[in-house]
């Protein structure tokens, strides 16, 4: 087997008789935007929980530059450089915008707790190099207009990118982003597009659940389908697009439903 | 436009920071002054104490989101720690104070470890049960506390040769050096790496989680420190009261540390100066209510809740971000 960037050999899942993932399989290369898509219940979120630690993996492993990462503590793989967003906006609501960011820069600050104490050299330093930091990544979202704002007074599509601000402070390698366009209009969609691109361009790995076709087919590199748990296809949008199986598991085929 | 009174005032503040701060400072400092009587100069220095007490808790549950509803247990250890090694060992004050903290540390790092599995409610009922294991141990442990007699006669603290008592104001002045030192502590924790792991895992401890923060490891940390705090305050409270026991750290006292966080405003480190005046000073200066002040009491708490659940002073500072002056300098450089 060749050498992926990351690689999901046959997951699986099961919650008490109900198999939630099987035997998944996948992989995502240095560079690509891979979207996984389904309908709802189709398993899309229990695989991002088990690739950041949220879930164990009953069968199967994760292969992330070479290391196994499946079923370690998620904090450890947030150091080895996986970082998600969520389907439900989690900010810390109650805090700044810049302290958000701050928040994710948390495995990054090497001072310690002695350090703050005391107000050390390196604690400011360090402190004020996370500061830029942390301004950096809102500027490169567009959210440098909120940075003292609370987290929960921005708009809607705000606290969306704020999450995925918050995600690239880990120094995140790969992004997982679930659901990033969900609830958004269709201009705020867009910017997205252009915003997750640049992030490609800026040498990210993105791996993409989400429910938008249009932003799905318009900037992912390679597309994988899931239903009740299984991989049923694979390509290229185009193919993707095309699909009879992915047809029937969105739409229903007639088949099916006579079956039914 | 009560929004708006909040917003001048803070950045009246803000402004005349140094001006703000000498003012208090002068202020404290000159209270003896004044020529107070004992009892009031005695209720000043409790005000203090459950200030510090407060600050403490006000980690763990004002910004970590723990709520402890057995702290009483540890201003007990840090009392009887100070007073028995003061009586047994007749050890220096700050020494005494040194080992009382680190005992109470010690029992919160204890307290703190069932946070790997508990949470909420759950682990409001562990603190609770360990408030009560306090003061059965205490009762119990006749050997070594004397049990139910308590302990009496605790000396007073002394420092460079001068013993600190309530007439020369020894104690006053001990107390407000506490009291800043807790403040700055406080202030420093809650002001860096630590202070937002704590609000984050307070706000959504998934999410926390899942920036890498170990949330078992910090919400130890925040026992740990909240404890040490509180067994500080307790190994100064001993030798003012002078005579300790089982009774003194009950349930209620748990229970006013509490409610001085909640009424002067969770996780705000102003709120617990004003919380702990409000709630010290009302029974004494509602003493002309007789019978009643402890029904007006209640009844004030709860009209407080009503109008103002997030405690007096609980309002989110609406000044901009405290940006550190390096990265401040560089940015508008840049811009």
């Amino acid at each position: 087997m060749s050498e992926h960037y990351l690689q999901v050999n046959t997951i699986t899942k099961q919650f008490s008789g109900l198999v939630a993932v099987d035997a998944v399989s996948f992989h995502v290369d240095k560079g690509e935007i891979v979207s996984i898509i389904g309908p709802n219940g189709a398993g899309k979120t229990t695989v991002f929980n088990m690739l950041t630690g949220v879930y164990q993996v009953d069968t199967g492993e994760i292969i992330f530059e070479g290391k196994p990462i499946h079923n370690l503590q998620p904090q450890d793989i947030v150091e080895a450089g996986l970082s998600r967003t969520f389907q439900n906006i989690r900010l810390f609501g109650d805090m700044r915008v810049i302290e958000n960011v701050l928040v994710g820069t948390h495995i990054k600050t090497k001072y310690g707790f002695f350090d703050s104490l005391f107000r050390t050299p390196r604690f400011r330093r360090e402190e004020a190099e996370l500061t830029l930091k942390a301004v950096e990544i809102l500027r490169s979202i567009g959210l440098d207009s909120y940075i003292h704002n609370y987290a929960e007074s921005m708009p809607y599509g705000a606290q969306r990118k704020l999450e995925i601000a918050r995600a690239i402070a880990t120094d995140a390698k790969i992004l997982l982003l679930d659901e990033p366009a969900a609830g958004m209009n269709p201009q705020e969609t867009e910017e997205l597009m252009d915003f997750i691109r640049s992030l490609r361009d800026k040498g990210y790995t993105i791996l993409l659940i989400e429910h938008d076709m249009r932003l799905v087919m318009n900037i992912s590199d390679r597309i994988y389908v899931i239903d009740h748990g299984k991989r049923i296809a694979h390509g290229l949008p185009s193919e993707i697009q095309g699909d009879q199986r992915v047809i029937e598991a969105y739409l229903g085929g007639a088949k099916t439903n006579a079956e039914d | 436009m009560r929004k708006d009174f909040i917003y001048i005032v803070e950045n009246f503040l803000s402004r005349y920071k140094l001006i703000a701060w000498a003012v208090v400072c002068a202020g404290m400092l000159a209270v003896p002054l004044f020529g107070f009587s004992p009892f009031i100069m005695r209720m000043f220095i409790m005000i203090g104490i459950f200030a510090i007490l407060a600050l403490g808790l006000n980690l763990l549950t004002g910004y970590c989101g723990q709520v402890s509803l057995g702290h009483a247990g540890f201003f007990a250890i840090g009392a009887y720690t100070y007073a028995l090694m003061k009586i047994n060992l007749d050890a220096p004050f700050l020494l005494a104070m040194v080992v009382a903290m680190v005992i109470s540390a010690g029992c919160g790092f204890l307290l703190g470890l069932p946070t790997l599995r508990l949470s909420g409610n759950y682990l409001t009922i562990v603190t609770l049960g360990f408030g009560e294991i306090v003061r059965m141990v205490i009762i119990n442990w006749r050997s070594l506390t004397r049990g139910p007699l308590g302990i009496g006669g605790i000396p007073a603290p002394e420092l460079f040769g001068t013993t600190f008592t309530l007439t020369n104001h020894g104690f006053y002045y001990a107390m407000l050096v506490m009291l800043a030192l807790t403040g700055l502590t406080c202030y420093a924790i809650v002001n860096s790496r630590t202070g937002r792991a704590f609000k984050a895992i307070k706000q959504d401890p998934i999410a926390a989680t899942m920036m890498g923060i170990r949330t078992t490891r910090f919400k130890v940390l925040a026992f740990v420190l909240s404890a040490l705090i509180a067994g500080a305050a307790g190994a100064f409270y001993a030798p003012i009261i002078g005579f300790i026991d089982h009774n003194t750290f009950n349930f209620d006292i748990s229970v006013l540390i509490l409610t001085i966080v909640i009424v002067g405003g969770m996780g705000t480190m102003r709120g617990m100066f004003l919380g702990a005046i409000i709630i010290i000073a009302f029974p004494e200066v509602a003493r002309f209510l007789m019978t009643y002040r402890f029904v007006v009491y209640g009844l004030l708490l709860i009209v407080m809740m009503r109008f103002r659940p997030q405690g007096l002073l609980g309002w989110k500072s609406r000044l901009p971000y405290n940006i550190p002056k390096a990265a401040k300098k560089q940015l508008e450089a840049g811009a």
